[in-house]
């Protein structure tokens, strides 16, 4: 009786994972683009395969225990060829499996997952994070942005990670393992595509109301066009080119906007919220929780807090015309 | 049966009914010392606090049902899901398993008439109900602890957090851990002088090897978290520094002392379910356990090395690869104990003749769930696979396998056990077995495929999630998996609640177990044992001859114990018989106590230092009450 709810749950255990191993997004353990993710899933397949062993033949022993339970001529003593049984199964073979993979997983796989020393890599990204958005610098250039990493495909990052407010952890679940960013330590993580796409990560230590909206993406691109993309970023932001765009950037200058937002090339230089310089280059607005369409926007500009309760930033109460001019103008800065 | 002078035995136990009854009514339990009493008082509130953790797990799960979810607000979520945790351990596990099974079943498995602190015993329940009352209030006034159940700094200072939420959640704990500290103390006291004559250690019951392992993490466990919550309290209302990098303090200091606590606190969860397997395994396989010694020294050794393995909840804060590598060593170390734990339990079923009821299908779920959980348990000390899954729903299935399918199954499968004991009826048998089965296939569809949805990247406590990500079929399942859950609960509830009144009688000794409690007779009588029984072996009631020659002692008159209100002591290893012990009588002063001690938190709360002040000093005098009331004569 036991045993049979046991083979059910056996047969969960083995065949779960592999109907895992076919769908799921692109926030999935077991699709490494890396070569440090791809040796933690093959640790997991390991993993796997040795915990369905132990699991099968302690499924048995119950089992043999429910099929055998007629036999007849039982004294009430245990006998020492099974406290030998124990030794062997509880003891013996524990230490040798686990030995094994202490020194599979925390010496070898550990090492290829290990954080690049400062300089070793050709290339450094600075991700500060905060309630509820990630910031990203390219250190040498002028280049900030938001909740988008851009990387070069096959290039080892150094990615150098801070906190400004709260304990968060970056973790792009197939590229590599998590860090936590923690307020007065630097921690640092290696991230690397070996083939370009979109990565999406999110923040996975609780981190207070909108916890559940804090994800990241990162971009691997050919090298050529990620230093197009680089350059451009870089670039401060573009004068607005219609006389509506115009207006809007009037209204963000006088609005409240500018307090906490920096538009590199205005007077905006604010350190609140993420730097909005080439906003309508990117996919996706309040750390993915929404995309970046005019209309989105918008939605997003008439109320924050409808979109993501909690969120730091207030509704402005702004009339129909000034929403419509900011959110031309926002839509200009590529 | 040899011939028994049965008018002597009768005008004995007539005496010590005289002797140890209870007053009547409601006063009779406010002013209660009798550790069945107790334990019943803490199996009832425990239940209604799991029931109010049950019921935050049901609105996390609808919550959660289908993406972009609106039953639950962000804030109202945070409060739940930590409320949730809160209470399940706080609340439920540890008093459920110590304070109700460890105080209604240590005194009667090592043949004593009570605890040996009967009114501290009392004031551990009473501190334990304010203090869940305190955190309860506290949600229902809108400021419900909300930053996790490990409530990590910053978030939980008052910059992050400035309502009075972290502070229910900082006094409460301190509140809840005295209770907890006394009836550690109180246990291991009773463990080691109150067993019966000839009861040396190696005859213990495994249950109460349990019991002493777990008492002892507890005294060396909360002194960490109580430390905590003051530096925190101590930051959040007079403005110390302790978590504060711009003032030189360290938010890593709150998760070293948590996690020196709070992994101690996992093997304080699951030990006394261990301890409840080994009661109830060889009941039913009707043989002694296999390798008793070893799993007796694998009980103890499980709490010690608990002690060492904390910084593996921490391993992706940035430790330095030295400290990475002895904590990932010393979890794999704890791993040695539980498997000569599981492989005793497998060999004496395997090699005895097991009768499948109720309280033994709830064991093989058991057995099922812990090695689930315990290997899911082993990839976390592989480092790097801890470093990607730790916060996502793979370790939210891990620790749900264990403590609930290892941990809280135990202890339905012991409700059954000891039903008949305590309530002196049987439960239902078919609906028994049939709750087991729904409640286990509820337990494995809640909690499996959260492994799968942690792979798939999800992310802990997040209130909600997107569309695309491939996790909602997941989800569903799980949300459907809870209400399964709950209805196999509801129905060993429905069980337990009917067969109170319509059960069989039961007799004293229904399913022949082994242990002392099989002894006396269902329900037992206030003072447990008529005659204080003599242990030659760790299962005395299968010491046919032992028995008989008890019965012939009470007749006699030979350690019977009925001139006052008595039970012997005896030495720590051998049990020799050492002094008898004049036991406290009822008494008023614990709930009095309690209720100052409640007091003062309150004022803590509500920033009444002054009134607070006040407070322990009227705890002060009811402490010097309850020592001026002796000891009653009779």
């Amino acid at each position: 009786m036991s045993g049979r709810g046991s083979r059910v749950a056996l047969g969960l255990l083995a065949v779960g994972p592999l109907a895992v191993a076919g769908c799921g997004g692109n926030q999935d353990v077991l699709h490494p683009a890396s070569d440090p993710q791809r040796a933690i899933t093959h640790l997991w397949w390991i993993m796997l395969i040795g915990a369905g062993i132990g699991f099968g033949s302690v499924v048995l022993l119950l089992f043999l225990g429910w099929a055998r339970r007629n036999r007849p001529g039982l004294s009430k003593t245990g006998g020492s060829r099974e406290t030998g049984l124990v030794v062997l199964f509880g003891v013996a073979i524990p230490v040798v499996v686990l030995v094994l993979l202490f020194v599979y997983a925390d010496v070898f796989v550990m090492r290829s997952t290990a954080a690049p020393r400062p300089g070793a890599t050709a290339m450094t990204v600075r991700v500060i994070a905060h309630q509820w958005f990630w910031e990203a610098r390219y250190p040498g250039t002028d280049a900030v942005t938001a909740n988008e990493i851009h990387i070069p495909v096959g290039v080892p990052v150094d990615l150098v990670g801070t906190t400004d407010d709260v304990i968060h952890s970056f973790w792009v679940p197939e590229l590599n393992r998590k860090i936590d960013l923690i307020p007065g330590r630097t921690n640092r993580i290696l991230l690397e595509a070996d083939r370009p796409g979109r990565y999406r990560g999110q923040c996975s230590e609780f981190c207070g109301l909108q916890h559940a909206h804090m994800a990241v993406e990162v971009v691997a691109q050919p090298k050529a066009r990620f230093r197009a993309w680089l350059r451009n970023q870089a670039r401060a932001a573009r004068a607005p080119a219609t006389a509506l765009a115009r207006r809007g950037r009037s209204v963000f200058l006088a609005q409240a906007c500018s307090g906490c937002h920096t538009i590199r090339g205005t007077p905006a230089q604010g350190s609140v919220g993420p730097d909005l310089t080439h906003v309508a280059s990117r996919r996706t607005l309040a750390a993915l929780a929404i995309p970046n369409t005019p209309a989105e926007l918008r939605r997003w500009i008439a109320d924050p807090q409808a979109v993501k309760p909690g969120a730091k930033m207030p509704g402005l109460r702004l009339s129909g015309a000034q929403l419509r001019a900011l959110v031309a103008y926002l839509d200009g800065l590529r | 049966m040899t011939v028994v002078d049965v008018a002597g035995a009768r005008t004995r136990t007539d005496r010590l009914e005289r002797i140890w009854a209870h007053r009547p009514g409601v006063t009779g339990w406010l002013t209660t010392t009798d550790h069945k009493r107790i334990g019943l008082l803490y199996l009832f509130t425990t239940l209604a606090f799991f029931v109010a953790g049950g019921v935050e797990a049901l609105l996390i799960r609808t919550q959660l049902a289908a993406p972009n979810g609106t039953v639950l607000s962000p804030s109202s979520y945070n409060a739940v899901m930590t409320m949730h945790g809160v209470t399940m351990i706080f609340l439920f596990v540890i008093p459920m398993t110590t304070g109700a099974f460890g105080n209604y079943l240590v005194p009667l498995m090592i043949g004593a008439r009570d605890m040996a602190f009967p009114r501290m015993n009392a004031l551990s329940y009473w501190l334990f109900l304010a203090s869940g009352c305190f955190l309860y209030a506290g949600l229902f006034a809108g400021s419900g602890p909300n930053a996790g159940w490990f409530d990590y700094v910053p978030l939980a200072l008052r910059q992050y957090d400035p309502g009075a939420n972290i502070d229910v959640y900082a006094l409460g704990l301190i509140f809840n851990g005295m209770s907890s500290t006394a009836a550690a103390i109180n246990f291991i006291t009773t463990i080691f002088k109150l067993r019966a004559p000839g009861m040396s250690m190696n005859r213990m019951p495994l249950f109460c090897f349990a019991i002493l392992a777990v008492s002892f993490s507890l005294l060396f466990a909360l002194p960490p978290l109580t430390i905590n919550c003051v530096f925190l309290e101590l930051q959040r209302q007079i403005g110390f520094h302790f978590f504060d990098v711009a003032h030189g303090g360290d938010p890593l200091l709150w998760q070293y002392l948590f996690w020196i606590f709070g992994h101690p606190e996992v093997y304080i969860i699951v030990l006394p379910a261990f301890g409840i397997a080994t009661s109830i395994i060889p009941t039913f396989a009707q043989r002694r356990m296999v390798a008793f010694p070893l799993v007796a020294i694998a009980e103890l050794l499980v709490a010690f090395i608990g002690f060492g393995v904390f910084a593996h909840h921490m391993f992706a804060t940035g430790l330095s690869t030295i400290t990475l590598i002895f904590f990932a060593a010393a979890s794999m170390l704890v791993v040695i104990p539980s498997t000569i734990q599981v492989f005793a339990w497998l060999f004496t079923v395997t090699g005895g003749r097991p009768d499948f009821k109720a309280p033994l299908l709830f064991i093989g779920g058991f057995i099922v769930f812990f090695v689930a959980g315990g290997l899911s348990g082993i990839m976390f000390a592989a480092i790097p696979f801890d470093q990607a899954l730790t916060d996502t729903y793979f370790v939210v299935a891990h620790f749900h396998f264990i403590i609930f399918g290892a941990a809280v199954f135990p202890l339905l499968g012991g409700l059954y056990y000891w039903f008949p004991k305590v309530t002196g009826r049987m439960y239902h048998e078919g609906w028994a077995q049939a709750s087991f089965w729904v409640t286990f296939v509820g337990t494995a569809l809640t909690f499996f495929p959260m492994h799968i949805v942690g792979l798939l990247g999800m992310t802990r406590r997040v209130y909600t999630y997107g569309p695309g990500l491939g996790w909602s079929g997941y989800n569903l399942a799980e949300t459907v998996g809870a209400f399964v859950l709950a209805a196999g609960l509801l129905l060993i509830a429905a069980n337990l609640a009917l067969s109170r009144f319509r059960g069989e009688p039961a007799d004293a000794d229904p399913f022949f177990g082994g242990t002392l409690e099989w002894t006396v007779p269902s329900p037992p009588p206030p003072y447990n044992f008529a005659v204080v029984p003599l242990v030659t072996s760790p299962y005395p009631n299968w010491d046919r001859a032992d028995r008989e020659a008890d019965a012939l002692r009470l007749a006699r008159g030979d350690l019977v114990l009925d001139e006052g209100h008595e039970t012997p002591s005896s030495t720590v290893r051998d049990a020799r018989l050492d002094e008898i012990l004049e036991m406290p009588s009822d008494s008023p002063w614990p709930l009095a106590v309690a209720a100052c001690v409640a007091l003062v938190f309150v004022m803590l709360l509500t920033r009444h230092a002054v009134v607070a002040g006040l407070a322990a000093g009227l705890t002060a005098i009811a402490l010097c009450g309850w020592h001026l009331q002796e000891p009653e004569e009779t």
